[in-house]
Parts: C-alpha cells; structure tokens; sequence
C-alpha cells in the first residue's frame, strides 16, 4: 500500500479536475495528476509518474519506472496494485 | 547461493557488501554487539526478506524492524469502529484492501462484510468519491488510513467533494505520521537504535527535514533510502560511514524521487484539510503525542467521526492486545517475530492473531512468508 507503482500518462480526460489517463503495465487507470502539473497539463503527456491510490505523486524518467515496476513485480507489489484496480472497478460496478 | 538471478546488479550489490563488511569491521560490530539500524518502513521491511539482505551482510550488523506498516499499527478499537460504521443502514463503507483482514476485537472488516455489511474495497479515495456520485441517496465513508505518501491522496479527495458539495461523502481518519513514532522510539531508554533506513516514499512528500531531529538532537544518522536492494544496501553503507566517521546527518540516497522539501501541492492540501491530534493511539506502542491526524473543523462535514459520533469524537475504548501476543514488542524491534509465542501457532497469514501478520509489510508476516522459502535454500 505504501509503494507507488510507475505508470504513463497517455491522455488527459479532465482538466478541469486535473484528471488523466495513465498506462500502468498495460492497464488503463484514470488518475489524479495534480501534485505533478507544474505547467501546462499537455507536458505531462508520455510522460512517467509514480502513482499512488490514483495518484501521480512524483514524476520519474524512463529507466527509472523500468527499474521500479521490476522490482515491484519481484516483491509482489506490481501485481498487488493491479489487483487492487480491477477491485476498484469492481466495486464501483457494485460488484465487490 | 542464487544471488546472482536475485540480483539485477550483482556486481554492484557484492561491492556494497564488502564495503559494508569493511565499516563494520571498523567500528566493532560483531554479532555479539552489532550496530541496530532500524528500517521504518514497512515496504522496506519486505524488500529485505525478499532477497535476504539481513543475511547478506555483514553478521554485526543487525536490521530493527520499525512500526512503518500502517495497517500494522492500528488499533483493534479503530478497526470495530470501521465495523459499527459499516453496519450502519445505508452506509458503503470502502477501503483499501490491506485494512480487510486486519483483526478487530471480535471480527475484520471482511468478516463483517461476510456478515452482510456492504463493505467495498477500492483503489483510491477517488473510487469512493465515484461510489458517493454514483450512489446519492447512500452515505460513502472512506476509511482513511496510512502515513504521508497516502495522506495527501484523501486530502485532495476531501477537497474535490467540498468543491462539488458531495454531501455523502465523508473520511474516517486515521492518517499518522511518521516522525512522532521514531522520537517516541528515540526516548524510550529500552531501545538501542545506533541509526535508521528512512523510507522513502513518504519522504518523496515530506522531503528529508523532518528527520532533522533526529540527527540534531539524538545524534543518529538516517538515510532515506528507496526500496530496490541496491538501493538499502547503499543505505546501511552511508549509515555506516557516519558512524564511523562520528557523524550524524540525514542523508537521501533516494534523490531521484524525494526532493529535498517534498512535494509542496501534497503539502498544502494536507495543511488545508488536516490538523494534528493532540495524541493518537498506535497498537503495540500506546498512545504518541502528536502523531496522527484529524480532519479541520472547515471541512467537518466530510468527516466522518463527527457525523457517526465514533473513534476520537465519540466514548473512547481501550483494548488490550490478544493473550500471549508480542506485537508491541516486535514493533519496538525487542523481540524477533519467531520468538513470539503465537507466531506459526495462534498466528498466521491465513488467520492472523496481531496485525504484523496481515500485510506483506508487516515483519511477522515477512518472516513467515520468506523464512519458509530460505530455510529450504539452506
Ligand atoms: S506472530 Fe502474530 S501475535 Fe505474534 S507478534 Fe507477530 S503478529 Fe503479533
């Protein structure tokens, strides 16, 4: 719970809200972009973030996220994170 | 030994650990008098089992676990008023996974949700702000729990909702921090910490001076250090050195990810949104001054103590640990996890006793998960 999880922000979906689309090893997840957006929100495109419960809290390089989703996956974490999305979405479908 | 496939630097990590060696041997430590440095987080605490750190090095130096698994620290009191919360009609209580298995003083949340409470597990605080959307005619509680790296995440949450008047939404907090404990720790004649692992994802909010106590009056060294084994054993190598040079600063072997003053947007909503309790109840280690959080009376209508009258707004019960368990002992890193009476017996993963067996942060439940696997490679 108190490891981020590196991920990419791909897209914005709500400016407004400071919301953005974010890849993380392959999963889609909406996330908080605010404690990164220093400038305009466009510059955080393929950008790399440490994410958080759904938000990005630190902004990383490349190599770095490579390095820290390798060994979160060693560590268990990565696929722990993963799972708590897919319950996320389950329980606001009223699944879970 | 498979250290080679363990390690993505092997090379790096073997120089690490003759430097380490190197120092220790400098300064004395044997296994008879090693030097304790405590790791505080528990995400470190789990990256050490997981590759045997504590095995690697050099045999006087010895790895004190600290009380930095949140879920571990927390009352069994908190956890039944989680329940009596969850039990209410019209209530979806939601949280993060780890807080599930935890146990209360007669069931957990997911006992309690077995029972029939609509209890839902989430990702984040935005999920439950989604659920509160979503469900206007139901009261959406979140169960904040966590230290900095989590508080700044139900912080903006709270503030979304007051933005957009979401009137059934609501916070029970349980946020700590980390510094109050270790001062705690500090004071306490019992223990005998010569430095500490300071962790790094709260540090990546809080930045590296509010360690500065820690140096200044106590005169240990800390190292906010990141979770890779390079990374710690690095760590222990720059405790070591100041030791051995006689100094004690806090140092940041993390600086690609923790800025020297945090992270000030992280900062300012938990300014904005929380205040300190006068004190706050830890499991194992009593109540420590200071040391939790409390949602400001401006944002009252999202918290969720004032508006079920529960936890530090409401009758206050003290509960002591379960019979024959040594978690406070553990936490306060007097004891071993295998030494405690219950561990392997009334104490399991599968049906944990204390709350050090719950997470993968906990050290109970490190040392069950990775003592069995080692135990087999010796
Ligand atoms: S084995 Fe269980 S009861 Fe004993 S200290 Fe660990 S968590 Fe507590």
């Amino acid at each position: 719970m108190c490891l981020g999880i590196p991920g990419q922000i791909v897209a914005i979906t709500d400016a407004g809200r400071l919301m953005a689309m974010a890849d993380v090893s392959g999963v889609r997840r909406e996330v908080n972009v605010a404690c990164v957006a220093e400038g305009p929100l466009e510059d955080l495109l393929g950008r790399w973030a440490l994410i958080h419960v759904g938000f990005a809290m630190s902004l990383i390089d490349e190599e770095e996220a490579a390095k820290t989703l390798a060994a979160l996956h060693d560590l268990g974490e990565a696929q722990e994170a993963l799972a708590q999305m897919a319950e996320g979405d389950a329980a606001l479908e009223g699944r879970a | 030994m498979k250290f080679a496939s363990e390690f993505r630097d092997p090379k790096a990590a073997k120089a690490l650990l003759a430097e380490i060696a190197q120092l220790a041997d400098r300064i004395g430590a044997t296994r008879e008098k090693p030097v304790a440095i405590m790791e505080i987080c528990g995400g470190h605490t789990h990256s050490i089992f997981r590759y045997g750190l504590d095995k690697l090095v050099h045999e006087g130096v010895e790895f004190v676990h600290g009380p930095g698994c949140p879920v571990c620290v927390l009352p069994r009191a908190r956890v039944d008023e989680c329940i009596e919360i969850a039990e209410k009609p019209g209530v979806i209580f939601t949280t993060f996974g780890d807080a599930m298995r935890v146990p209360g003083s007669k069931r957990s949340l997911l006992q309690a949700k077995a029972a029939g409470a609509d209890i839902r597990m989430v990702y984040s605080p935005l999920d439950a702000l989604e659920l509160a959307r979503r469900n206007p005619e139901r009261e959406v509680v979140f169960f904040g729990l966590g230290f900095e790296t989590t508080t700044p995440s139900t912080a903006l949450a709270i503030q979304q909702a007051a933005r957009e008047g979401l009137a059934n939404f609501s916070v029970f907090c349980n946020h700590i921090t980390v510094p109050e404990p270790i001062r705690a720790l500090l004071e306490d004649p019992d223990m005998r910490l010569d430095g500490f692992i300071g962790p790094g994802h709260v540090s990546m909010v809080i930045g590296i001076h509010p360690y500065d106590f820690i140096a200044r009056d106590y005169h240990k060294p800390i190292v906010v250090a990141g979770f890779e084994p390079t990374d710690l054993l690095q760590s222990v190598m720059m405790v070591l050195r100041q030791i051995a040079e006689g100094r004690a600063e806090v140092e940041n072997q993390y600086a690609r990810v923790v800025p020297e003053h945090g992270n000030a947007v992280s900062l300012a909503a938990i300014a904005d949104v929380y205040e300190k309790r006068p004190s706050f109840e830890w499991r194992g280690l009593g109540e420590i001054d200071a040391s939790g959080l409390r949602i400001r009376p401006a944002y009252r209508a999202f918290d969720a103590e004032e508006k079920f009258g529960v936890g530090y707004a409401g009758v206050r019960t003290e509960l002591a640990d379960p019979e024959g368990c040594a978690c406070g002992a553990v936490m306060t890193g007097r004891m071993k996890p295998v030494q405690c009476p219950q561990f392997g017996r009334g104490c399991t993963p599968e049906m944990p006793l204390g709350a050090l067996m719950v997470s993968s942060e906990g050290a109970c439940a490190a040392y069950w998960q990775y003592g069995g696997a080692r135990a087999a490679a010796e």
